[in-house]
């Protein structure tokens, strides 16, 4: 699936050069101060909002004629929106694409970080549905940016503490916020708790895109990303003890549970990871 | 047909698009794109208003390849125009300038000029008319030159002077000076906040038709400023004019004109208590609308949004700027909406072993 049907009537990677420019400069100032939400002018793409036209325009910004692409939607190369999102990327560049995480420079995703360990020759991509880590505290856009440019987050640990105080635990979810550098506090996306600690030190720079609320933010390479947690109440990430994938039985990765009429089963939700360890490839 | 995670999902969509193409079809009769400018033109001039974008030919491809939903159209036309280099900045357009096709004032009997009814709805009763099946291009055309011979006499198009103005000529209205400041573009710098007018105002005027009047109605229920009244609603043609290349400074006349648009303008005035001198006066606040097209309702909506959040008055969530204009676009709403409809295991999965987590935590002892 490369150079085949590219399309003629727009411009290479479909923005004139100089929106893409415009989406640079806001990344290079996303990396320049980590965990940091910049606004940028966010168009309307061809995919529609909430669907990762955040995501798809740095993408867009970012690829060049060699690069190699690699869209996963839900941990999955094959679902639906990630095979859409390709194909919009490849209509317009007629770069190549693939499944694994090892072959790819430019790795687009929505709600996982590949199970595979990233290196510092590919760039991460993760779509953002709802960027500000306070929003859940304070609806006001006005008021969270001076409570980030103060570094007043004691709203965001009080909903942990609230958490705690309601359930005896860190109930958690998805999109559990973090500090990067020891500065910001950042929503990692609604990545699972389990894919936070891959931020920290991660040697691929991370780029988070929120196209309907119009931000870039990133964690450049080799940065400290802490999870907010507190010393008695440590961070925890989701449990698959005693679990492991039934097609090629890994353990230690993130697990998709499918109800069945004799119990559920578990299965790897890196759906390329999965194929390629089946496959009795490097995973 | 798998939906998910499956091998598999490219040809889905492939599967997926060619039924979408045979629903739109399936009649065997291709809707003509001079039937869509032709005879849904109001729809048209709804799309445009939405997209910001104004191309009637190009937003008439969108009607008919969004099979007439104008969310769909919409998204189409703000996709196309994120591809659309910005060539010129027209100069500031005044709206005297407009070629009325239509104009009222509700608050005066009389205007100069006069009140034109132009083409429109309201004075028609609602009752369908089932004789429309049976017009044909032939007795369309026969009435059309009929009527047509019986306007001639009518002359050459006209301009009007604006009902403020002659407000402002008594004093009613306070003066303001002209202000020319570049406006900030929402689509090149974003929204801030607190926002400035001219971002606020073209966020209004790209608002969801719908979202638009619904707010503005509820202004005047009572979450915003009651008893405005309409001071002026005039729609008509707008002449655009651009400076000529190079630098300037360039005299009036230098300009080029490079067409016009179709607009609906509203000014609404709203009584508003003043202080003078520690009295206590009745003045009027003017709410202003604008937007692409033949679009009334959403412009007199937009007209009272504009005062409402002007006015900074503590009037709930209508002039809380945030609120209104971050709501009111129908491609991040109906964007975001429909993303409901994506999958979302991975942080259901997270949230299920968090539910279980605080099952156990409360079975702990």
């Amino acid at each position: 699936m490369s150079g085949a049907g590219l399309n003629p009537l727009y411009n290479f990677a479909f923005f004139d050069e100089g929106s893409k420019r415009e989406i640079r400069r806001a990344t290079l100032k996303a990396l320049a101060i980590p965990g940091y939400q910049v606004p940028f002018a966010s168009r309307e793409m061809p995919i529609a909002r909430g669907w990762g036209t955040g995501g798809l325009q740095l993408t867009l910004s970012l690829v060049g004629r060699s690069d190699v692409l690699k869209v996963i939607d839900q941990g999955a190369d094959e679902s639906v929106n990630a095979v859409s999102i390709k194909k919009l990327v490849c209509d317009t560049t007629g770069i190549a694409v693939t499944d694994l995480t090892g072959e790819a420079t430019l790795i687009q995703s929505r709600h996982r970080i590949p199970e595979q360990p990233l290196t510092e020759d590919q760039i991460l991509v993760l779509q953002v549905p709802i960027p500000e880590p306070l929003r859940t505290v304070e609806p006001k856009e006005a008021v969270t940016k001076r409570l980030h440019a103060e570094a007043e987050y004691s709203g965001a640990y009080l909903l942990l503490f609230e958490e705690i105080q309601r359930y005896g635990t860190l109930a958690g979810g998805s999109d559990h916020p973090v500090t990067v550098a020891g500065r910001y506090v950042m929503a990692p996306s609604p990545i699972p708790r389990f894919d936070n600690p891959k931020l920290h030190f991660s040697r691929a720079p991370v780029l988070l895109g929120a196209g309907r609320e119009k931000k870039i933010y990133a964690v450049p390479p080799f940065t400290p990303v802490v999870s907010l947690a507190f010393e008695d109440y440590p961070f925890r990430v989701e449990s698959f003890e005693g679990k492991q994938c039934r097609f090629c039985g890994a353990r230690e990765v993130y697990l998709d549970e499918i109800p069945g009429e004799d119990g559920a089963v578990f299965q790897c939700n890196d759906t390329g990871y999965c194929r390629s360890r089946q496959a009795g490839g490097q995973a | 047909m798998a939906y998910v995670a499956v091998k598999g999902g490219a040809a889905a969509i492939e599967a997926s698009l060619e039924r979408l193409r045979y629903e739109r079809l399936k009649s065997g009769v291709p809707l003509g794109l001079d039937e869509v400018s032709g005879g849904l033109s109001v729809l048209i001039d709804q799309v445009m208003s939405e997209a910001s974008l104004y191309d009637p030919a190009v937003a008439a491809v969108a009607v008919k390849q969004a099979e007439g939903s104008p969310e769909e159209a919409v998204f189409l036309l703000r996709a196309f125009r994120s591809t659309v280099e910005r060539l010129h900045t027209s100069r500031p357009a005044v709206t005297a300038d407009l070629f009325v096709e239509r104009r009222l004032s509700a608050a005066f009997k009389d205007i100069t000029g006069g009140q034109w009814l132009g083409a429109t709805t309201d004075y028609s009763h609602r009752l369908l008319d089932f004789s429309l099946g049976d017009e044909t291009p032939a007795s369309v055309r026969v009435w059309v030159n009929e009527v047509e011979a019986r306007w001639q006499a009518a002359g050459p198009r006209t301009r009007f002077p604006k009902v403020v103005d002659c407000l402002r000529a008594e004093g009613l209205l306070p003066a303001v000076p002209d202000d020319d400041t570049p406006p900030l573009d929402v689509t090149k710098g974003g929204l801030t906040f607190p926002a400035v007018r001219s971002q606020r105002l073209q966020t209004l005027t790209r608002g969801q038709t719908g979202t638009v009047t619904s707010l503005g109605y509820a202004s005047l229920r009572g979450y915003g400023v009651l008893h405005p009244t309409v001071g002026e609603l005039r729609v008509g043609m707008l002449p655009l004019v651009v400076d000529p290349p190079g630098e300037g400074p360039f005299d009036e006349d230098d300009g080029y004109w490079i067409g016009e648009v179709r607009v609906t303008e509203v000014e609404t005035l709203v009584p508003v208590e003043t202080d003078v001198g520690g009295r206590t006066v009745l003045s009027f606040d003017l709410g202003y609308g604008l937007c692409f097209g033949k679009n009334e309702t959403k412009t007199i909506a937009m007209s009272l949004l504009d005062q409402v959040l002007e006015s900074k008055a503590d009037l709930g969530p209508l002039a809380d700027e945030e609120f209104v204009l971050l709501h009111v676009d129908s491609v991040e709403a109906t964007g975001f909406i429909s993303h409901l409809k994506l999958p979302h295991y991975v942080t259901f999965q997270s949230k299920l072993e968090g539910v279980r987590q605080t099952r156990k935590a409360e079975e702990a002892p």
